[in-house]
């Protein structure tokens, strides 16, 4: 999904607006920015830099420091697979495997057809349900490497 | 919701709230935590409201969506007042007979009750339940009994009222003394005296002075500061105000971590509830002490959770930690007086001035007073949140309450302290959960993470990823933290693939000194706790690994091959699902063959056998 820069425009304007401009709300705005277009197109960073009056490099360095933010475009579908120990010790590792597998791409990266997008997160706080995996937001638990295949599938 | 303008106005609406609740009405309390959201809460409590709507009910019977009691294991969780009646793993699809047979007819449907697995005892009553009766939840309970969205229910149960104590009746020194005399110590990970950090900030030289509430809650595992958040966000807010009035502070921030939204969520609405209440804001209750909060999220780094990278987040920098020879508490935030201490921490300080110090002391160690919240996780049967008194040990807590490790394999070792911690072996568990105790034996307290370890997992492959996770979250400032972690995790990972080398022990330890020693921060001032306790206590696996170039666990990948035991009957279950089509039939009722050079170690066939007949060696 990329992003017409006169849309860029308005939206960063708006979330400038109603941070009040403020240097330190950098972080908070970049994520209500990437919840607005997607994810943080070079455009938006711009304007960012500018309305905030923030060298471009700092903005750059905060954005790609924390993992939340993303600056190419995200996939329809978001997986999120958890490696928080818990889940590692109950076989994380062997789903986001085969996650990689069936879906062509490894974690961080993008399929092609802009299908699916797969993240590794760091505990999700639910260690009960482990290993668990994150599609769009829905959670589901207790995955073992055979249903991993059927859930994707639901994701077109 | 009315501005209250005195404590006399709070205390009359507590009453008012008490009064008009009748304690012998049905209330159907549904857990909506995290947790059980991710079980299908949600159409859970549409289920019922739809149910009790349709059926006519709606006047008499109540329906409250709580916070998570900490039972994670059994959830959905649901628990009808006034009988104290838990029923757990509840579906959509029993819905109906829940209204009908127990709410309605009073009678009890016994499927749904909770069985102990080691004794065959059905338990009606939540405090009944072996899990919660051996724990001491001061601070969890109310959870089960708050609706996070309605500040009337925090109030009905004596909410604000520590505060009102503090504000009106005590000056800002003789709060401090209270806490100091309760030795309350940080529930974060650094088990850092409490009053003595305030005292700090108290006397620091420097306006406006900030008070933090650090829910960064980084250590995968861990996940008590999300529930005490969800479910009960005025026990810290409330915390927090008591805090800033003694420290000389009027102004807050907390600190939630991206990966909370629920959390973010429900402590934007106590915030806001709270100062339609008059209770936070601008002359708190008429007593001229004002009182700012205000949220901030997280953007996914581990390290900020440090309180040096936490505060520069804040100012729009990158999360990047300081060296602390000047602490936080004398230049922090903007560079001004900031006093930063972790939800569980804050959520003590009520308790404390409400029931005093002397009451506070009675329970926990010498040293460490008080309950921690532990979260459970790994292989253990009951896995949730935990509460005991300082002073209960490691066995009891896996055993008694965590109901031991499931099917039938062996309890090898509890990892306590995230990442910054140690794996303790099992013959080592009779030791206290104690902040000192757990320090003497390599691990810490930390934030309160305990993984259970069975047989099953090998604690070569456990340190590699603990330096694994740590390399990642790096911030990279400094030269030991940044290189150092790298190789470790090449050695690691070197014997894991079976390239160990003899040397490989030693040179894990030298760059552990390097690290312990010069690292800028706690992040890489801990690393190496997880590789020196497993090497301290699991030398064997080490050896074999790098000797025998053999996982004695079966897990390392390289070093073990998946193979069909003589037992198994040809029902072709896993030929279907291996994505290598590795597996082919060789006769009815015979065992199915194998292909090793095919086999790419998925575990695909592992995870879909019912019949055991898949060995991994």
């Amino acid at each position: 999904m990329t992003a017409g820069l006169e849309h860029v425009r308005e939206a960063v304007g708006a979330i400038l607006e109603r941070y009040q401009h403020d240097r330190g709300s950098l972080v908070a705005i970049l994520q209500d920015t990437q919840a607005e277009l997607g994810y943080l197109a070079r455009e938006a960073l711009v304007e960012i830099s500018t309305g905030l009056d923030v060298p471009m490099s700092r903005v750059y360095g905060v954005a790609t420091f924390f993992r939340a933010f993303s600056l190419t475009p995200r996939g329809r579908h978001t997986v999120n697979v958890c490696l928080g120990t818990a889940c590692h010790v109950r076989g994380a590792v062997r789903i986001l495997e085969t996650i990689e597998r069936e879906t062509g791409i490894k974690a961080g990266e993008t399929s092609e057809d802009l299908r699916f997008s797969l993240e590794t997160v760091n505990c999700v706080g639910a260690c009960a349900l482990g290993p668990i995996m994150i599609v769009d937001g829905k959670y589901s638990g207790e995955i073992t490497v055979d249903k991993v295949k059927p859930l994707l599938s639901m994701y077109k | 919701m009315n501005r209250l303008s005195s404590p006399q106005e709070l205390e009359a609406l507590r009453e008012s709230i008490v009064r008009n609740r009748d304690t012998r009405r049905r209330c159907l309390t549904i857990c909506g935590g995290t947790g059980c959201l991710a079980l299908g809460a949600e159409e859970l409590i549409a289920a019922f409201r739809s149910e009790v709507e349709s059926r006519g009910l709606i006047s008499g019977v109540d329906i409250r969506v709580t916070g998570c009691p900490g039972f994670c294991e059994r959830g959905p969780l649901v628990v009808i007042e006034p009988e104290n009646i838990l029923y757990q793993r509840v579906r959509p699809k029993d819905v109906a007979e829940i209204v009908s047979e127990t709410i309605v007819s009073g009678k009890i449907i016994d499927r749904l009750l909770y069985v102990d697995p080691n004794t065959g005892q059905k338990a009606v009553h939540e405090s009944e339940v072996p899990f919660y009766k051996k724990q001491l939840r001061l601070l969890l309970a109310d959870n089960s009994r708050i609706d996070p969205n309605n500040v009337n229910d925090y109030i009905a149960l004596g909410g604000y009222s520590a505060l009102v104590k503090a504000i009106f009746k005590m000056s800002p020194v003789e709060v401090l003394e209270e806490v100091r005399k309760a030795n309350l110590r940080g529930r974060g990970g650094g088990g850092f005296a409490t009053a003595r950090k305030w005292q700090t900030t108290r006397d620091a030289e420097g306006e406006p002075k900030y008070v933090i509430c650090n829910c960064d809650e980084g250590d995968p595992g861990a996940f008590m500061d999300r529930s005490l958040m969800e479910g009960n966000p005025h026990s810290a807010i409330e915390g927090m105000l008591i805090g800033a009035y003694a420290i000389g502070s009027n102004e807050g921030f907390i600190y939630v971590r991206n990966e909370y939204p629920l959390a973010v969520l429900h402590a934007e609405t106590a915030i806001r509830q709270a100062e339609e209440c008059g209770l936070l804001g601008d002359n708190i209750l008429g007593s001229g002490f004002s009182c700012r909060i205000s949220i901030n999220r997280g953007g996914g780094a581990f390290v900020c959770g440090e309180s040096t990278a936490l505060m520069a987040s804040l100012e729009g920098k990158v999360g990047e930690p300081r060296a602390k020879y000047i602490h936080t508490s004398e230049k922090g935030l903007w560079e001004k007086p900031t006093n930063l201490n972790n939800v569980e921490t804050w959520a003590n300080v009520p308790l404390i001035i409400n029931k005093g110090a002397d009451w506070y002391r009675q329970i926990g160690t010498e040293n460490s007073k008080g309950t921690k919240i532990f979260s459970l996780v790994g292989k253990v049967n009951n896995t949730g949140l935990v509460e005991v008194p300082m002073g209960m040990t490691l066995r009891e807590i896996v055993t008694d309450i965590g109901g031991g490790v499931p099917k039938g394999k062996k309890l090898k070792a509890v990892q306590t302290g995230g990442p910054s911690g140690g794996c303790i072996p099992e013959s080592m568990l009779d030791i206290p959960v104690d902040f000192d105790e757990l320090d003497k034996v390599g691990s810490m307290m930390g934030s309160g993470g305990m993984i259970v370890m069975d047989e099953t997992n090998c604690m070569v492959d456990i340190a590699r990823y603990f330096i694994s996770f740590l390399e990642g979250e790096s911030c990279g400032k400094c030269v030991p933290c940044r290189e150092g972690l790298k190789r470790m995790r090449e050695i690691l990972t070197g014997i894991t693939e079976g390239r160990g080398e003899e040397e490989d022990i030693e040179r894990l330890e030298r760059l552990s000194e390097t690290l312990m020693d010069s690292a800028l921060c706690g992040l890489g001032q801990t690393a190496p706790n997880p590789v020196l306790t497993s090497i301290r206590y699991f030398r064997d696996e080490y050896q074999a690994h790098i000797r025998d170039k053999r996982c004695p666990a079966g897990v390392c990948k390289a070093l073990i091959t998946y193979s069909i035991s003589d037992k198994c009957p040809g029902c072709g279950l896993c030929i279907k699902t291996c994505p290598q089509g590795a597996i082919t039939l060789v006769e009815k009722k015979k065992p199915v063959l194998l292909d090793q050079e095919k086999c790419i170690k998925c575990g695909a066939c592992y995870d879909v056998c019912r019949l055991d007949s898949v060995i991994v060696k």
